[in-house]
């Protein structure tokens, strides 16, 4: 009996040992991949888009973020890897001032969102989109009128100008014929496509997308992955919560994996992908889509 | 010691609950102050308005000018079997007309609209609410308090007195009905008659206080839209709430609205 009460806690104690290494495996990874972003960007080799410092978020007892700091350069592609549960839509609802977090700052273009007025936060935002992960269409209004709200809301264009930007938008995801149709009328994923289209309506310099292959089949989702890739060049910031390992491959400058509400590994798919970390392997070996 | 722990435990839910209602009144008093500083705020939202007034018009029109015939019709039997004891017929058209103007109309009516117009609103925004579209607005740079509540807010302080004028004439004309079957009392006469005894003070006064029944049912059932919470269910809940609260609210406030009216138009008290 005693033998094997020792048994056990020898067991634990194990257990115990191999988590807290793993954890500090885990933890060097991160530190090492966010010195060489440190690197880079006291080089001065880009403006960064993106900042979060030390944030940390709880809702109710469960700590979902704790003490996130990462940083996005303009122009560059960041995904969000991380299962279910772990925080990743959370972490672009602070970038866009949907959440504030309960400690840290968000930095976009400089400045300070968590301090903001609603009015100057509106100022912001108008400089970013967002993809939501159900997408998130006006369901009183049609497709192109979802297009087009934050057109007509904020810019001075004449109605013609607005549709013929609707429709280019909307043939940007390959939906030109469905501007008439309501959202309650489209698939699941031609619902994700039209709130891409929306969220690209102003031409954002940063754009946040929520698990944008979700719902999707493999050639539409390759579509919208070349489509992002395109932003990309042309200037606008991504940062992509995905599940789509090859979506992240293709579109993705830099991935970070978000685990139990820290950032556990970080760096570019070649730095993933050399992790020796068993929970970076199997998600930088899962084939899965959306 | 059984009984002191049981007796403990009363007073600890009572007293949880008496916060809770207090942290409720007091969120819905700060949801509903707001929009007095948003109202006065550009952007107007003007179109937003006038489609509102329209939905909320339009969807309550038909169940209001039906009640109203409906009212006016029960309230003519239930006069006409008073006021035959003392030989006053001719009194049935002005009588009606008062009760109905003064508080019958207004009061239906708002009880009507609550259930019509506040219990669509808390199911509509409480839907928006769970799939994100709220959300969505925000991350639009739109100010969704200003764009969802302010705008129903006013198209339902604009649209109550309008309902409530055709209460007052549908509920005029079912007494009509009801006394030319009666009695076979002509149009014109049961028309004049009704208005014999109706003044300004008798008029203006009861339908302008449907405004303040409209902010309450909009503020109601816009804050309870803005906060369901677990999906479907949630919303169904906001949708029933809202029709319950508002209701209460509109006869609680009404006892406060008529001191009032009593206090600025004496001669209306008697």
């Amino acid at each position: 009996m005693t033998r094997l009460r020792e048994d056990a806690s020898a067991r634990q104690a194990r257990l115990r040992e191999d988590a807290s290494a793993r954890q500090a495996r885990l933890r060097a990874d991160a530190s090492a991949g966010q010195a060489r972003l440190r690197e880079d960007a006291s080089a001065g080799q880009r403006e960064t888009a993106v900042r979060l410092e030390h944030v940390t978020k709880s809702f109710g007892d469960r700590r979902v973020l704790d003490d996130v700091s990462f940083e996005i350069p303009k122009a560059r592609a960041f995904c969000l890897l991380g299962r279910s549960g772990t925080g990743k839509s959370v972490t672009l609802r602070h970038i866009i001032g949907l959440v504030r977090p309960d400690r840290g700052r968000v930095l976009v273009e400089g400045r300070d969102i968590t301090v903001l007025r609603p009015r100057e936060l509106s100022t912001v935002r108008k400089r970013m989109g967002f993809l939501f992960q159900n997408a998130a269409l006006f369901d009183s209004m049609t497709v192109g009128d979802n297009v087009a709200f934050p057109l007509r809301r904020h810019t001075d264009l004449p109605e013609a100008a607005i549709q013929e930007r609707v429709r280019a938008k909307l043939a940007d995801v390959g939906l030109e014929h469905e501007a008439e149709k309501m959202p309650a009328d489209l698939s699941g994923g031609m619902r994700k496509r039209a709130g891409l289209a929306r969220a690209m309506a102003l031409d954002p310099s940063i754009l946040l997308v929520d698990e944008p292959s979700a719902g999707l089949d493999p050639i539409t989702s390759a579509e919208i992955d070349e489509l992002l890739v395109q932003r990309k060049r042309e200037g606008t910031t991504l940062v992509v919560v995905t599940h789509n390992i090859p979506s992240a491959r293709v579109v993705g400058d830099e991935l970070a994996l978000l685990h139990d509400g820290h950032i556990v590994a970080r760096g570019s798919v070649a730095d993933l992908e050399a992790s020796t970390d068993p929970l970076v392997q199997a998600f930088m070996r899962s084939e899965g889509g959306g | 010691m059984w009984i002191a722990d049981r007796g403990w435990r009363i007073v600890d839910r009572t007293g949880t609950g008496v916060l809770d209602t207090l942290a409720s009144v007091g969120a819905v008093a700060g949801f509903g102050g707001r929009f007095f500083v948003d109202a006065v705020r550009p952007p107007y939202e003007v179109n937003e308005i006038v489609r509102h007034i329209y939905q909320f018009g339009s969807r309550s029109a038909p169940l209001i000018a039906t009640s109203g015939v409906a009212i006016g019709v029960v309230l003519s039997m239930h006069t006409r079997a008073t006021l035959q004891r003392f030989g006053a017929e001719a009194l049935i058209p002005s009588g009606l007309a008062v009760a109905l103007v003064r508080e019958t109309g207004p009061l239906t009516a708002a009880l009507l609209v609550a259930g019509r117009v506040g219990a669509g609103i808390g199911a509509e925004v409480g839907a928006m609410r769970v799939t994100e579209q709220i959300d969505a607005l925000e991350a639009n740079a739109v100010d969704a308090y200003k764009y969802l509540a302010v705008t129903r807010i006013i198209a339902l302080m604009i649209a109550m007195p309008l309902l409530t004028v055709l209460m007052d004439f549908a509920g005029i004309f079912g007494g009509y009905v009801a006394e030319a079957v009666a009695s076979g009392m002509p149009w014109p006469l049961y028309f004049e008659r009704s208005f014999l005894y109706l003044g300004y003070s008798d008029f203006v006064p009861a339908t302008i206080k449907t405004v303040v029944f409209g902010y309450l049912i909009a503020v109601v059932s816009t804050y309870l839209g803005f906060t369901t919470t677990r999906g479907t269910e949630g919303v169904g809940e906001a949708s029933t709430r809202s029709v319950v609260l508002s209701s209460i609210l509109i006869i609680l406030s009404d006892v406060i609205l008529v001191k009032i009216i009593f206090f600025f138009y004496p001669q209306v008290a008697g």
